[in-house]
């Protein structure tokens, strides 16, 4: 619209006008179809603002979608845990820390993944909560399917493990006689 | 016929002759024991006849068939001055004729045939000799006085058991007179011999000639002597042998003819030597010999290898690699099939000797060991687990028979010194006790010996007698580990006899205990050390004071076994995790006994007793406090018991009279006191008493679980599996009757077994109960070989976590290695190195094509 309007005014630049018709408002000479001067600056700030509302919507909306996604993820990853049973073996434990690495990969990425939609007038603030608080809960289901796999030290037992058998004060030695 | 009679029978077979009386019977064995003399055919073994001579009480001493008679003579004493003769028809065992006669000096003891009618013995003082005529109408007695036929006295005489024809040897301390019996019935001297070691028997050769070997020790070597028995001044045969020290005096000599490949007669000796090799001499050189000592081990210890020191001398490599051209030479001719049968007995030998197995240097799994072993000829042999050669022997100088000595046997094998911070510069040492008579009151001799070396670095002749030896679990700065050895009086003497082990001692000096197990008395005295004695000069000796004691009721129990756990065995932990991730605590205490008692009338044989009056007791005792820990009886049931104990488990094996089978029973014990330690935040934090020291004098409440099974075998030995840090799953070596080894995995003996185990017991691999033990053929350790007359299992750890070496020792020894879980920290012999080489490599080669390939896409890409 810009270029147009510059070639537009630079053909003027070339004109050679011979009549000063700019005092009369009148003009004999009809502008070209679809033109119409008296909307024109009118227009630009008009159509501008609506098209920025629009974007601006459209780009919170997006955010929350964003926002949102992991929810289906989290869905999903139930359901493939629930599959995997509760016995350590390659599948369960390759679900398990893909489960455990998404929600962390993506907490590393939460500004990345909300910079297209970085606007002054957009508040990210909601989306972005959402997002931390839906990929925590992907973390806790990892960490709770973690749990019941039993590869968590939550036990005694799983403490007590790598101690050594306590030394006893008194020593005693002997036997049957030799012979 | 049952094995045990037959051993009994063994043991009191007094004499036995040759005598072929029937052709379809074979020859006769002439068999006296308990009495009774029995003719028993050499074909099946079927007892041709017996006669009892219970009644007369006689002694016999020897069985004589004169050549060509088919009588046979009894001959013996009835007690120690009347001498008796039996004529016994050899066809079937009928009497002929009993010949009495009383000689009043008495006898003492021998008896020795000299030729045909005439016996030779000694008087009761042993400065006569006794002539006995006995074919005769009347027994004839005739004594000359030792010093009316040898010039000057020599103390008591010895009547060497060589038979000679007409000849007879005595031996007078280092002095061998050689006696002939003329034939009007006198004595005459024939030579004179000083430094003879050994006389062998006559052994007629051609044209009626009779020779015999006579065995003397000249400085390093030894002298073989053939001579004529009727002809003295010439000899048949004089070689000289160097011998090694290390195997002592000549034993005994015999000797057998060939016939040379020139015709001429050819003799050769088979001669025992006093370690209980045996040798085989012919022409002056010794044809091969066997370590037959290696058939009686007494005790066996280990001792790691040297450290391979780096830096080699010059000379060193020269050499090698003259060595290593010339071995190059020779393995080229032998793929060019040029080599002769030495050169390939050189390669072979050569590839025996490059092999890792026989290096004399630590491997970095911890496989090659020295095993020291003591044997009953009081030799110290260390063998090599590698190959199992002989790496040194050392004839023990204080456990060999002299003046103050008689009758020296070895007892027991200890680590002395074993280098942990010096490893380099020093050298290992055992400690080996040996005790100068057989009784347990008799002085002790111990002896210290270098295990690189095999030189006694230092010996010692004790006064006081020795009971038990006890390692102490501390070692002194140079890391000489304490002992203390218990006399007959209950005094305590510590070993090394330095002020330093002394400060030591003081130091824990309250804290150490011993008891004693009194079988025979049927009591358990537990001690502690008070004071030193009193009215003795030696610091190093402490009076002891009787603290519990534990009386068996001699009616009903008799102690026939004991257990304890080995002083070197290596716990990891103490919890053990069982399903649901509870934990149990396993009661682990060093001071742990198992004793097995049993009715006195069922500690004989089988059958002795009924199932109803026979019950066998079993307890586990606290030797600090004498605290009873667990008492168990099993009804109707009998030993022999044999047992192990290791970590807080033991293991036992008996028979239930009542099922007529045997059965072994699992007893393990737990520590109910630190239950309540569940509280993981504690734990994470570390506030917690598992580890800090205990004091058994708190008595921890415990719980025993058990559980017994059926076992198909009888069993002569057990032992358990021991590694490095004990973290690998243990195993029960199990010596069966048939003399092999049996390997048992302790999950088949879990008192938590039950018929039908749930999910979680499951995955923690109970495996489900059955009445009976399940015998893995491919589980025997041994293979396809047997280990004869085998008599005790020694494990030792390698360092390797998952390996444990077995030694296990009998009239054979046996050697192998075994790993309980499997190598799980080792790749296995046939792995593949170079396909893992070459898969890394191509993986490497890969990364740089595809880098290449990739890079140059990505620069096509750009350009379009």
């Amino acid at each position: 619209m810009e270029k147009g309007k510059g070639v537009m005014v630079g053909g003027r630049r070339w004109a050679v006008d011979f009549t000063d018709n700019s005092t009369s408002p009148s003009r004999d000479i009809p502008d070209p179809p679809g033109f119409s001067r008296s909307s024109q600056d009118q227009d630009d700030s008009t159509l501008s603002r609506q098209k920025k509302d629009a974007e601006s919507n459209w780009k919170s909306q997006k955010a929350w979608e964003v926002a949102q996604a992991p929810f289906k993820n989290l869905l999903m990853m139930g359901f493939m845990m629930w599959m995997a049973g509760s016995t350590v073996h390659l599948f369960s434990i390759g679900i398990t820390f893909s489960a455990l690495w998404q929600p962390i990969s993506a907490l590393q990425g939460v500004g990345k993944v909300f910079e297209p939609y970085k606007d002054s007038r957009v508040d990210l603030l909601g989306p972005k909560l959402l997002f931390i608080a839906l990929n925590l809960g992907g973390l806790a289901l990892g960490v709770w399917k973690l749990n019941t796999l039993g590869l968590l030290p939550t036990h005694a037992s799983d403490w007590v493990f790598s101690l050594p058998p306590a030394q006893e004060v008194e020593h005693s030695g002997g036997g049957i006689p030799l012979c | 016929m049952s094995l045990g009679p037959m051993m009994q029978w063994m043991q009191s077979i007094l004499h036995w002759v040759n005598v072929n009386l029937k052709a379809n019977k074979g020859n006769v064995i002439l068999v006296f024991s308990k009495g009774c003399l029995h003719a028993v055919s050499s074909i099946d073994g079927e007892v041709l006849w017996e006669k009892d001579l219970s009644a007369e009480s006689i002694e016999v001493q020897q069985i004589i068939r004169p050549l060509g008679s088919d009588m046979i003579y009894a001959v013996g004493f009835v007690g120690s001055s009347q001498f008796d003769a039996y004529q016994i028809n050899a066809k079937n065992g009928e009497l002929v004729k009993h010949k009495s006669a009383d000689f009043p000096d008495g006898f003492y003891g021998d008896l020795l045939l000299v030729s045909s009618d005439i016996l030779v013995s000694l008087d009761a003082t042993r400065t006569s000799l006794v002539t006995i005529d006995f074919q005769k109408g009347e027994i004839i007695f005739k004594k000359t006085h030792v010093s009316d036929i040898v010039d000057e006295s020599f103390g008591t005489a010895v009547l060497l058991p060589s038979e000679l024809s007409g000849m007879f040897a005595v031996r007078f301390n280092t002095l061998l007179v050689f006696i002939k019996v003329t034939i009007e019935g006198k004595l005459e001297v024939v030579d004179k011999i000083t430094n003879a070691a050994a006389v062998s028997d006559a052994l007629s050769f051609s044209e009626g000639q009779q020779a015999f070997a006579l065995v003397e020790h000249v400085d390093r070597k030894i002298l073989l002597t053939m001579k004529l028995v009727h002809d003295w001044n010439s000899d048949l045969l004089k070689e000289s042998i160097a011998m090694d020290l290390q195997r002592g005096m000549v034993q005994k000599v015999f000797i057998n003819t060939y016939i040379r490949t020139d015709r001429s007669q050819g003799f050769r000796a088979l001669i025992v030597m006093e370690d209980h090799s045996l040798l085989l001499l012919q022409q002056g050189e010794i044809v091969w010999s066997r370590e037959e000592g290696l058939a009686s081990v007494i005790d066996v210890t280990t001792s790691e290898l040297p450290v391979e020191k780096k830096g080699i001398l010059v000379v060193k490599v020269e050499q090698s690699l003259f060595e290593w051209l010339k071995g190059h030479v020779l393995k080229l001719k032998g793929t060019l099939m040029l080599a002769g049968p030495e050169d390939i007995a050189a390669i072979q030998g050569m590839r025996l000797k490059s092999s890792e197995k026989s290096k004399m240097t630590r491997d970095h799994n911890g496989f090659w060991k020295l095993l020291i072993v003591l044997t009953k000829a009081g030799k110290l042999y260390a063998l090599h687990t590698g190959d199992g050669r002989v790496v040194w022997s050392l004839l023990l100088p204080s456990l060999r028979e002299s003046g103050s000595c008689k009758r020296p046997t070895g007892l027991s094998v200890y680590q002395w010194q074993v280098p942990h911070h010096h490893a380099m510069d020093e050298n290992p040492s055992v400690l080996v006790v040996g005790r100068c008579r057989p009784n347990w009151d008799a002085p002790v001799a111990l002896s210290f010996v270098d295990t690189y070396t095999g030189k006694e670095l230092k010996s010692m002749g004790l006064i006081h007698s020795c009971a038990q030896v006890i390692p102490l679990p501390f070692t002194d700065s140079t890391e000489q580990r304490l002992h203390l050895l218990i006399d007959a009086e209950k005094h305590a003497h510590l070993y090394p006899r330095t002020s330093e082990a002394i400060g030591i001692l003081q130091h824990e000096f309250s804290n150490i205990y011993w008891y004693s197990v009194e079988a025979d008395n049927g009591i358990i005295r537990g001690h502690v050390l008070t004071s030193n004695c009193i009215g003795m000069v030696d610091e190093y000796c402490f009076t002891s004071r009787e603290l519990w004691s534990i009386v068996f009721p001699s009616e009903s129990e008799k102690i026939i076994a004991t257990a304890t756990r080995k002083l070197n065995e290596v716990v990891h932990t103490q919890a053990k995790a069982i399903a649901d991730q509870d934990v149990m605590y396993k009661y682990i205490s060093k001071n742990l006994l198992f004793v097995a008692t049993s009715a006195p009338k069922a500690s004989g044989e089988f059958g002795m007793a009924q199932p109803e009056e026979s019950c066998l007791v079993v307890y586990l005792i606290d030797t600090v406090t004498g605290r009873i820990l667990h008492r168990m009886t099993h009804h109707g049931s009998q030993g022999p018991v044999h047992a192990v104990l290791s970590e807080n488990w033991v293991v036992y094996h008996y028979f239930n009279l009542r099922a007529h089978r045997y059965e072994m029973s699992v007893m393990e014990i737990y520590d109910q006191s630190w239950v309540d330690n569940k509280d993981v935040w504690k734990l994470v934090v570390g506030k917690h008493n598992l580890t800090s020291p205990i004091s058994l004098y708190s008595r921890p409440a415990v719980v025993t679980k058990s559980q017994s099974y059926f076992f198909t075998h009888s069993v002569k030995a057990i032992a358990v599996t021991s590694t490095a840090k004990g973290i690998t799953s243990k195993q029960l070596l199990i010596g069966t009757i048939g003399d092999q080894v049996l390997a048992l995995d302790k999950r088949y003996l879990d008192p938590r077994r039950s018929l039908d185990p749930t999910q979680a017991e499951k995955e923690e691999g109970i495996i489900p109960l059955t009445d009976s033990l399940p015998i893995i053929p491919q589980s025997y350790v041994t293979h396809a070989l047997n280990v004869e007359g085998l008599r005790g299992i020694v494990t030792l750890p390698a360092k390797l976590e998952s390996t444990t070496l077995v030694f296990a020792y009998g009239v054979d020894i046996f050697f192998t290695r075994i790993a309980p879980s499997r190598t799980y920290d080792s790749l296995t012999e046939d792995f593949s190195y170079a396909l893992l080489l070459l898969t890394i490599v191509a993986l490497i080669a890969a990364i740089f094509v595809t880098w290449i390939m990739s890079e140059r896409k990505e620069l096509q890409e750009k350009w379009t």
